[in-house]
C-alpha cells in the first residue's frame, strides 16, 4: 500500500500553525487589544461602549449572515442596504396604518417580494447578481423616498420599538438576541443541512453540483429571497432602535457588510462560507468604527483606516 | 468476467448540425469486465460515452441495462441506472472536503442535520476499501489529480455504480501513480464491476482490458478479446486503410548545414519537461509526436515563456536568449498558437478585426490612438490571405465556425511575422476542409523560409506536414526521426506507443 499513499499529499507536517487561516481571529484580538490599551482611559473596555458595540452592529450582522450564504454560492446582493431603508419606511407606515402585526407582516412581504424578484431574475432569466441587485438598489431607494416625501416616519409602537430596537431581554438587549439568533440559526443551517451544503457545492462547481443532483437553480433563488428577508429584518432592527423609518437607513450598508462576509474567511467566488467569521467581521468593522471615534478622529480619517485595515486583512487571509 | 450483458447499445446514431457523428454503432458491455474503447480522434468515442452517461441523447437506436431498454435523459439519470464517469472536475466540488464530496446530496443525518462525522467514518471505510490512504477530511482542492479521480471513483462506488467509464484516467498521472490506479481497477473488477476504458495509450489497452471496441470516423470496426489481439493490430483496427492518402509527401531536403533557426540544448522544465535538445532550420516543419501527458504541450510553453525553464540553453539564430515571459518570446519572432483557442486564443466576444489586429496593436497606434483606418486594411488583407470566412470584419468571432476561429487565431499570429511558429493541435475540431488548408499553410510558411513546431495527436497529419518528428515520453526526447524514414501511419503509431526497448 506504499505506492497508493505516496499518490495523495499528506497534511505538511512540521510547519505546523497555518496562522493565515486564523488571520481573522488574531486581528480582532490584536485591534481589540490595541485599543484597550491605547483607549482604556476613554472608556472603550466599559462593557456598557462593548455591548453598544455589538447593538450597533446588529443590522449589517443580520445582514452578513444572509449575505454570507449569497457569497457562498458565488453570487452578490448590493441592494441589501436599501432593501433595508425600504423596509423601515413600510413598517413604519403599517404600524401607523393597522398596528404591530400588520407592521412587521408589511415589511417582511417587502423582503420576500424583493428576494423572489431578484432570485427570479438571477436564476431564471439569467442575469448576474451584480446587475440585478444593483438595479434593486436604486428600486428600492428611490421607492422608500417616494412614498415617504422623503420624511422621516416616526414610529411609537412601543412594543415594535422595544422587541427590534432598545429593549432588554433579560441583561441581553434585544438587539445582541437578534444578532445571536441570526449567527446560530445561519451557522447550523450552512453547516449542518442539506441547502447549507448544497449552496456551498454551487459556489465551488455549479456545473458539478447540478451534476450530482444539487438543485442548482432553487438555491440560488433561495439565497437572494434570504438576502432581502434578512435585509427586511434589518430593517425593522433600524425603525426600532431609531424609532423611526427613513429611506437613509442602511444607506452604504451593502459595502460593510460585504466587507463582514469576506473579512469572515468567506470566498468571494464562492465555495467557501463562514457564518461566525461573518459575525467576526461585522463585529470587527464597528470595533474599528468605535475605537477611531474615541480616539477622536474624523469620519473622513475614519474611512480611510478602515479601508487600510479591511485591505490589509483580506490580503493576508488564507486562499486556496 | 461473466458472459452476462449489463448494457447494450444498439444502432446507435447521432449528428451535431447536421454531421454524423455516430452511424448507428452497437455496444455491449459484459458484467466485470474491463472494456476499452480505442479511435482516433473523432472517432465517435466520447460522443457514444457522453450517451451513455446521460449528457447527451442518440437520435436513434436504443440502450439496454440488464435487458430493460432505458432512457438516459441527463447525468444524474444515467447514475441512478449505475453509470458513473470518472473525469477530473466534473462531479466534485474543490471547496468541499473529500467526504462531503463523496456523499453530497445523499449525506447522513442525525435528527435532521447532516452528520459529518458519520460521513467522514463512512467515506474512510469505502476508501480503505479500495486500498485508498486519503483523509476523508481533507478539502480536495488540496489534492493531486490522482486524489480527484480516486475520489470520483468512491463517490461513484458509494452510489452502487456498476458500470465506470474512464476517459483517459492516465493522462495526467505519474508512472507510480497509473500502477496504483491499475490495482484500483484489478480490485474493483474482482468486486463485479464493470469498466470502460478509454485511452489513446495502447499499452496500457494490453495491461488493463479484457475486450477492446474500436470505432473508426463514427462506425464500429469490431470488437475484439483482448487475448487475441497484440497492437500491432489495435493500430491496424484503428487506422484502417483510409490514411495512405496523407503519406504521399516525401520528406524535402532542408539546409540544415548553416546555423540553425531555433536551437534547444538540455531544456527542462520542472519534471513535465526534461533535457530536451533539438534544432529547427529555415524552412523546416518539425512535428511532436506523444501520448497525451508526454509533454509536448507543457516543451512549447516553456520554450514561449508561458511556464517557467528551469534548465537548459536556447539560441535564436545562434545568439543565445533568455525567454522569461511570452513578450520575450514575440520579442525574438516566436508566436505561439495554443490548443486551446476559446479560452487561450481569442476573444470571443469581439470582432474578427478586433482579434486580428490585437497582436499588432503597437504597430497600428499613431500618436497614441489607434490607426483604424490600417488596422481595417491589415484584417481586411489577413482575412482574404487565409479565405476566413465571416459575415463582416465585426462580426464577433463566437459566430465563426471552429475552422474560421482557428484560422483566425493562426492568422493574428501570422501578422506578427514571426520567423519561428509553434502550433499546439492546429487542427482539432476543425472540419476536414479547413484541416487541409490549415496543414497546407503550414507548408507553405515553411516553404517561406519559417521554422514550424507542429504539435498534433493525428499521426496523418504530422505525416502530411512535418520534415522531422520528434517523439515524446514522459518529457524526453525519446528518438528524432526524418519524414524520409518514415514509411506510413502506422510505423509512427507504433513508434509512439511503444518504448524503446
Amino acid at each position: 500500500m506504499t505506492a497508493l499513499g505516496s499518490l495523495i499529499p499528506r497534511r505538511p507536517t512540521g510547519a505546523g500553525f497555518d496562522w493565515r487561516q486564523y488571520i481573522l481571529y488574531i486581528g480582532f484580538v490584536l485591534v481589540f487589544v490595541v485599543f484597550a490599551i491605547t483607549l482604556g482611559d476613554d472608556g472603550f473596555t466599559s462593557s456598557n461602549n462593548l455591548l453598544n458595540i455589538v447593538r450597533q452592529t446588529a443590522t449589517i450582522s443580520v445582514m452578513a449572515v444572509a449575505v454570507t450564504f449569497v457569497i457562498g454560492a458565488a453570487q452578490i446582493d448590493l441592494s441589501v442596504g436599501a432593501v433595508a431603508g425600504l423596509s423601515s419606511v413600510i413598517a413604519a407606515m403599517a404600524i401607523d396604518a393597522t398596528g404591530l402585526v400588520g407592521g412587521v407582516a408589511a415589511a417582511l412581504a417587502v423582503g420576500v417580494l424583493v428576494g423572489c424578484i431578484n432570485g427570479a431574475l438571477v436564476t431564471f432569466v439569467g442575469i448576474p447578481s451584480f446587475l440585478v441587485t444593483l438595479g434593486m438598489l436604486g428600486i428600492a431607494h428611490g421607492t422608500a423616498m417616494w412614498i415617504t416625501d422623503s420624511a422621516p416616519q416616526p414610529i411609537v409602537n412601543r412594543t415594535f420599538n422595544d422587541v427590534f430596537g432598545g429593549a432588554d431581554a433579560g441583561p441581553i438587549p434585544s438587539l445582541v438576541l437578534w444578532t445571536l439568533a441570526a449567527v446560530v440559526i445561519g451557522h447550523i443551517v450552512l453547516r449542518r443541512t442539506a441547502f447549507g451544503r448544497g449552496v456551498l457545492a454551487t459556489g465551488g462547481n455549479e456545473e458539478a453540483a447540478r451534476f450530482s443532483g444539487v438543485p442548482t437553480q432553487r438555491i440560488t433563488f433561495l439565497v437572494m429571497v434570504i438576502s432581502a428577508v434578512a435585509a427586511a429584518i434589518a430593517g425593522m432592527l433600524y425603525a426600532g432602535r431609531l424609532q423611526s423609518g427613513r429611506f437613509q437607513w442602511g444607506e452604504g450598508d451593502e459595502l460593510s457588510v460585504i466587507a463582514a462576509v469576506i473579512l469572515g474567511g468567506t470566498s468571494l467566488f464562492g465555495g467557501r462560507a463562514s457564518v461566525v467569521g461573518a459575525l467576526l467581521g461585522s463585529l470587527m468593522i464597528g470595533l474599528i468604527n468605535n475605537g477611531l471615534i474615541l480616539m477622536g478622529l474624523e469620519y473622513s480619517q475614519q474611512q480611510i483606516v478602515r479601508g487600510v485595515i479591511i485591505i490589509l486583512a483580506v490580503a493576508l487571509a488564507a486562499r486556496d | 468476467m461473466s458472459e452476462q450483458v449489463v448494457l447494450r447499445m444498439r444502432g446507435v446514431r447521432k449528428a451535431f448540425n447536421g454531421v454524423p457523428v455516430l452511424k448507428g454503432v452497437d455496444f455491449e458491455l459484459r458484467a466485470g469486465e474491463v472494456h476499452a474503447l480505442l479511435g482516433g480522434n473523432g472517432a465517435g468515442k466520447s460522443t457514444l460515452m457522453k450517451i451513455l452517461e446521460g449528457v447527451y441523447t442518440l437520435d436513434e437506436g436504443g440502450i439496454e441495462i440488464d435487458g430493460r431498454p432505458v432512457t438516459l435523459t441527463s447525468p444524474v439519470d444515467a447514475r441512478r441506472h449505475g453509470v458513473a464517469m470518472i473525469f477530473q472536475e466534473f462531479s466534485l466540488i474543490p471547496t468541499l472536503t473529500v467526504a462531503q464530496n463523496i456523499f453530497l446530496t445523499r449525506e447522513r443525518r442525525s435528527a435532521g442535520l447532516l452528520d459529518d462525522a458519520a460521513d467522514v467514518k463512512r467515506a474512510r471505510e469505502l476508501l480503505a476499501d479500495m486500498g485508498v490512504d486519503i483523509d476523508p477530511t481533507r478539502r480536495l482542492g488540496r489534492l493531486s489529480t490522482a486524489g480527484w479521480q480516486l475520489v470520483e471513483i468512491a463517490k461513484a462506488l458509494s452510489q452502487d455504480a456498476r458500470i465506470l467509464i474512464m476517459d483517459e484516467p492516465t493522462a495526467s498521472l505519474a508512472q507510480s501513480e497509473v500502477d496504483a490506479l491499475f490495482r484500483i481497477i484489478d480490485r474493483l473488477k474482482s468486486q463485479g464491476m464493470t469498466i470502460v476504458y478509454i485511452t489513446h495509450r495502447l499499452e496500457e489497452v494490453m495491461r488493463v482490458a479484457d475486450r477492446v471496441t474500436v470505432l473508426r470516423d463514427g462506425e464500429l470496426v469490431g470488437t475484439r478479446p483482448t487475448s487475441e489481439v497484440d497492437i500491432e493490430a489495435l493500430i491496424e483496427l484503428i487506422v484502417g486503410r483510409a490514411i495512405e492518402r496523407a503519406t504521399h509527401q516525401s520528406g524535402r531536403d532542408i539546409d540544415r548545414s548553416g546555423t540553425p533557426l531555433l536551437s534547444v540544448r538540455g531544456f527542462s522544465s520542472g519534471d513535465r519537461v526534461r533535457d530536451v535538445s533539438f534544432d529547427l532550420y529555415r524552412g523546416e516543419v518539425l512535428g511532436l509526436a506523444g501520448l497525451m501527458g508526454s509533454g509536448r504541450s507543457e516543451l512549447v510553453r516553456a520554450l514561449f515563456g508561458i511556464d517557467r525553464a528551469t534548465g537548459g540553453t536556447v539560441a535564436v539564430r545562434g545568439e543565445t536568449v533568455v525567454i522569461r515571459r511570452p513578450s520575450d518570446a514575440v520579442r525574438h519572432g516566436m508566436a505561439l498558437v495554443p490548443e486551446d483557442r476559446r479560452t487561450q486564443g481569442l476573444v470571443l466576444a469581439h470582432s474578427v478585426r478586433d482579434n486580428l489586429t490585437l497582436t499588432l496593436l503597437r504597430r497600428l497606434t499613431r500618436r497614441g490612438l489607434i490607426d483604424e483606418r490600417a488596422a481595417a486594411r491589415t484584417a481586411d488583407h489577413e482575412v482574404r490571405r487565409l479565405g476566413i470566412k465571416a459575415a463582416s470584419l465585426r462580426t464577433p468571432v463566437r459566430r465563426l465556425s471552429g475552422g474560421n476561429q482557428q484560422k483566425v487565431v493562426l492568422s493574428k499570429w501570422l501578422a506578427t511575422e514571426p520567423d519561428i511558429l509553434f502550433l499546439d493541435e492546429p487542427t482539432v475540431g476543425v472540419d476536414i476542409a479547413t484541416k487541409t488548408e490549415i496543414a497546407e499553410l503550414i507548408r507553405e510558411l515553411a516553404e517561406a523560409g519559417k521554422g514550424v513546431v507542429v504539435i498534433s495527436s493525428e499521426l496523418a497529419e504530422l505525416l502530411a506536414m512535418a520534415d522531422r518528428v520528434l517523439i515524446l515520453r514522459d518529457g524526453a526526447v525519446e528518438r528524432s526521426v526524418d519524414r524520409g524514414d518514415l514509411t506510413d501511419e502506422p510505423e509512427l503509431h507504433r513508434l509512439v506507443q511503444e518504448p524503446v526497448a
